[in-house]
């Protein structure tokens, strides 16, 4: 199997692992970064998003080979301390019921929060739909991507 | 309402301590009647020993209280600690909640269901703080040698009268050495400074970093993955197996065959996945493959029945209907749902010749053990069962399916491994709530008068398709509830406030209907029921009618019932777990079709032990029952579900989701649950305001599928003359 070096994090990993192989996978399996969730497999429910290159992903359905050099950020990464201005609003709004598909959640906000600094209510729930959150905490979740932006 | 408790000595456990020294205080959740088991272990043992029920406080201040029952998003690590606190008058930033490890000597009630881990523990947990309260003060008193009356307790601090104050953490090694007093009261209501407050999930930090620890999350050294390949039909078994190409694909160690099931084990999970796709396995029926088209066969059948269970019967039902004015009956059904909870079903054993570990997530893991321990004939003594955090449960993890399968296919292979259901395994591999027709029959005399009322439930797997005891039980001098079960090869379970989350949808439109058909409006009308239980009840009452008629009033309020313009507006009210919840549900015509824009709720939980939590639960609760009502449908064929994943099963998402305003009735009370009792009312506010916009009585779920929601769109010409507030 061809051994891949990616960029996780700001570090180099090396995985030998099948081309095919999703990202979700490496990241979980090889690499123990298991705060990227695996949901649905098929890009449906946004658990596994990561960033590539700033701009939000589905790691189930990229293949390992398709990331090149790219930077990815896992939740892992996203901040030094857990202090990115997304996880803070997370906080401050008290999002969280079961939490699995929080990190996908978190994920997809800080990068639309990137590309969009200032989003208004429907842009953030444009791109929130992408998520599913099976505990229901859409209120909050739109919420907190609201204060994140007044934080940006 | 202050309560005061004798202690007792009956139950002592074993001697542990505090790394470093501090008072820990054991106290028993397995007494029936609250009462505080106090036991106080002095700091004598030095060393890192095992302990199990308690509330500990460290010399460095810190009180960590263990919290046996499964955390899955209904925030109990935060609840339990905040009740302690309260009583304790804790510093609330310097206390701690640990998830217990399976521990059925220790703990009573250690499972998530049923919305009962608060009621369950309430007392226990107020009595271990006020007990811990009233020893520091002892020891406070001790240390300056002046009476125990003379101290007041706040914030992690014991004040003496004087103005010297000594930290809770300064205390705890002196009062580890006092004896537990006997009499402690309890504070009032009115005092509670934390109780009630907004306090923040105390895991929200591991969650927004990906550190929360799900069961999925667990690996272990050494371990192998595995998949199973079961089969895809209920009513199946296999005939034969080709597993060549699968052996043969990368990273595949063993390919195993047990029952109905063929594992695939490997080194990681992609690479088991993509093996197990090339399995070629061959399955006969060894019952009738059923379709969703039978099902509708079996529920007319079932209807007809003569011999359905009778589950409560009051008055002469027979000459109600016969002597009416009016008679008013309907249908309302329900499909199979999936319980879909985000982290799908997964599980890590590792069977040892000396014993068995397990580790996942479980919502009843005793149940989980005593089934592992049958199947394998292993004594529970020697297997031990770790609880990591659920990603949801709904229900779904009661049960202990996937829990065996790890447990059997580890004690074959003799390797630790970690059994991962895809998503497709989840949705399509079993375990739904019951797909469920009822039927309801109504007999109004002349001044329209409910003086009989009927209703027959007729479910695929149900168990009991009622509940009985329910309003308008009690309500009504002559009344039949009824219940007819069929045996299917379909897995089905408890989902998410099982019966009550479709029972309520049916029930409460068919009493919009009666109370139509009666001239009188939704409230009044179910008024004047409660009112005839509270004055002359028939039979036995479950239900508290002021506690109804007190949630009806503060939605009444709070919606603007009947004044609001350009919005239609449907209400219910339903009782269950032991709360009471009433809702309205506002609607608007959009391009021709209802859209739900809000709900408002008014909740009876007693008391509020954390509002943030207790507000999340009822929005969640009414997603939930929105979401499923509109949506939820797991259809078969030829005993195949139908729908597989997220693309063809739909669950609600952020664009659809109705306002939600939440209210609390105040009161003293004590506390009753809220993982369930606000899901069950939503579909029936939302079907009887989509009624009172339109017309049309949505008669089954999901509504999506209803002729209304898919007619062409059309412009709306009428502009709505008011907006909602």
């Amino acid at each position: 199997m061809p051994l891949y070096t990616l960029n996780i994090n700001g570090e180099k990993m090396q995985a030998d692992v099948a081309e095919d192989t999703p990202l979700l996978w490496v990241l979980r399996d090889h690499f123990r970064l298991t705060g990227t969730k695996y949901g649905c497999g098929i890009g449906q429910c946004g658990a596994c998003t990561v960033h590539l290159n700033g701009n939000a992903v589905r790691s189930c359905l990229m293949p390992v080979s398709s990331v090149q050099t790219g930077a990815i950020t896992t939740i892992e990464g996203l901040s030094e301390n857990g202090d990115h201005p997304v996880q803070q609003a997370w906080e401050e709004v008290d999002v969280p019921q079961c939490g699995y598909c929080q990190a996908g959640q978190i994920m997809t906000a800080a990068a639309l929060l990137k590309r969009n600094a200032k989003p208004s209510v429907n842009e953030v729930v444009n791109t929130m739909n992408a998520n599913i959150c099976r505990c229901g905490a859409y209120h909050r979740i739109r919420e907190a991507v609201i204060v994140a932006s007044k934080k940006i | 309402m202050s309560t005061g408790y004798k202690a007792s000595r009956r139950n002592f456990l074993k001697i542990s301590s505090l790394t470093g020294g501090g008072l820990i205080l054991g106290f028993s959740w397995l007494e029936s009647e609250a009462e505080v088991t106090a036991i106080i272990n002095t700091s004598n043992f030095a060393g890192n020993l095992q302990f199990n029920n308690y509330l500990s406080i460290g010399t460095d201040g810190i009180v960590t209280i263990m919290s046996p029952n499964p955390e899955l998003g209904q925030n109990i690590m935060t609840s339990f600690p905040m009740i302690v606190a309260e009583e304790l008058d804790a510093d609330w930033t310097k206390v701690k909640a640990v998830q217990a490890p399976l521990d059925t000597k220790a703990f009573d009630r250690q499972l998530t269901g049923g919305s009962g881990a608060v009621p369950h523990s309430w007392k226990r947990l107020r009595q271990a703080g006020a007990a811990a309260r009233q020893m520091l003060i002892d020891a406070a008193a001790k240390k300056m040698n002046v009476m125990n009356n003379e101290f007041t307790t706040e914030n992690g601090f014991v004040i003496h009268k004087s103005g010297t104050r000594f930290s809770y953490g300064e205390l705890a090694e002196e009062a580890s050495k006092l004896p537990v007093p006997t009499d402690v009261k309890l504070k009032e209501v009115k005092d509670f400074k934390l109780i009630g407050t907004r306090v923040k999930n105390v895991e929200n930090r591991k969650i927004v970093t990906g550190k929360a620890g799900f069961g999925l999350d667990f690996y272990r050294d050494g371990m192998v993955f595995a998949t199973i390949q079961r089969p895809p039909a209920f009513g199946s078994k296999i005939k034969s197996v080709d597993d060549t190409a699968a052996k043969a694909m990368p990273g595949v160690t063993e390919v195993v065959r047990f029952g109905n099931n063929v594992a695939v084990v490997g080194k990681s999970t992609w690479e088991i996945f993509k093996a197990k796709k090339v399995l070629k396995i061959e399955y006969e029926h060894d019952s009738k493959l059923e379709s969703t088209a039978d099902h509708q066969a079996i529920f007319t059948e079932m209807m007809s029945s003569d011999k359905p269970q009778v589950k409560r019967k009051d008055g002469n039902v027979d000459a109600a209907f016969a002597s009416a004015a009016k008679v008013i009956r309907n249908e309302y059904q329900c499909p199979f749902i999936a319980h879909s909870p985000m982290e799908p079903m997964n599980f890590f054993a590792h069977v040892r010749e000396d014993g068995i570990e397990l580790v996942g997530p479980l919502q009843l893991p005793a149940s989980s053990r005593a089934a592992v321990s049958k199947l394998l004939n292993v004594p529970e003594e020697k297997i031990t069962v770790d609880i990591t955090r659920l990603g949801g449960g709904f229900g779904r993890r009661l049960k202990s399916d996937y829990v065996l399968e790890a447990a059997e296919l580890s004690s074959i292979i003799k390797k630790p491994v970690k059994l991962i259901w895809s998503r497709e395994d989840d949705m399509m591999g079993g375990s739904y709530r019951p797909a469920v027709r009822y039927r309801f029959e109504a007999a109004l005399d002349a001044s329209g008068n409910l003086i009989g009322y009927k209703l027959r439930g007729v479910g695929i797997n149900v168990g009991n398709a009622v509940r009985e005891d329910n309003f308008p039980s009690g309500a009504v001098e002559n009344l039949l509830i009824e219940s007819v079960d069929y045996q299917s090869p379909i897995t089905t379970g408890a989902w998410r406030a099982p019966i009550t989350n479709f029972l309520a949808f049916a029930e409460q439109s068919f009493i919009d209907e009666v109370a139509k058909a009666a001239g009188k409006d939704p409230f009044t009308f179910r008024n004047e029921l409660l009112e005839k239980a509270k004055t002359s009840p028939v039979g036995a009452v479950k239900y508290n009618p002021n506690r109804f008629q007190a949630v009806m009033n503060e939605v009444k309020k709070r919606s603007q019932w009947g004044e609001k313009k350009g919005v239609h507006q449907g209400f219910s009210v339903y009782f269950s777990h032991a709360s009471y919840v009433a809702q309205v549900a506002e609607v608007a015509m959009e391009a021709g079709k209802p859209v739900v824009k809000k709900v408002i709720a008014a909740c009876d939980c007693g008391v509020v032990i954390n509002k943030s939590g207790a507000e999340q639960q009822v929005k969640g609760g009414i997603v939930d029952g929105y979401g499923h009502a509109m949506f939820g449908k797991l259809s078969f064929k030829d005993g195949v579900p139908q729908e597989s994943n997220f693309n063809n099963y739909r669950l609600v998402r952020m664009k659809e989701i109705p306002e939600v305003e939440t209210w609390f009735v105040e009161n003293e009370i004590d506390p009753t649950g809220l993982g369930e009792p606000a899901l069950p009312p939503t579909g029936g506010a939302v079907a009887n305001a989509i009624f009172k916009a339109t017309g049309t009585r949505m008669k089954n779920q999901p509504f999506i599928e209803e002729p209304l929601f898919n007619k062409p769109p059309v412009k709306s010409s009428v502009k709505p003359s008011g907006k909602p507030a």
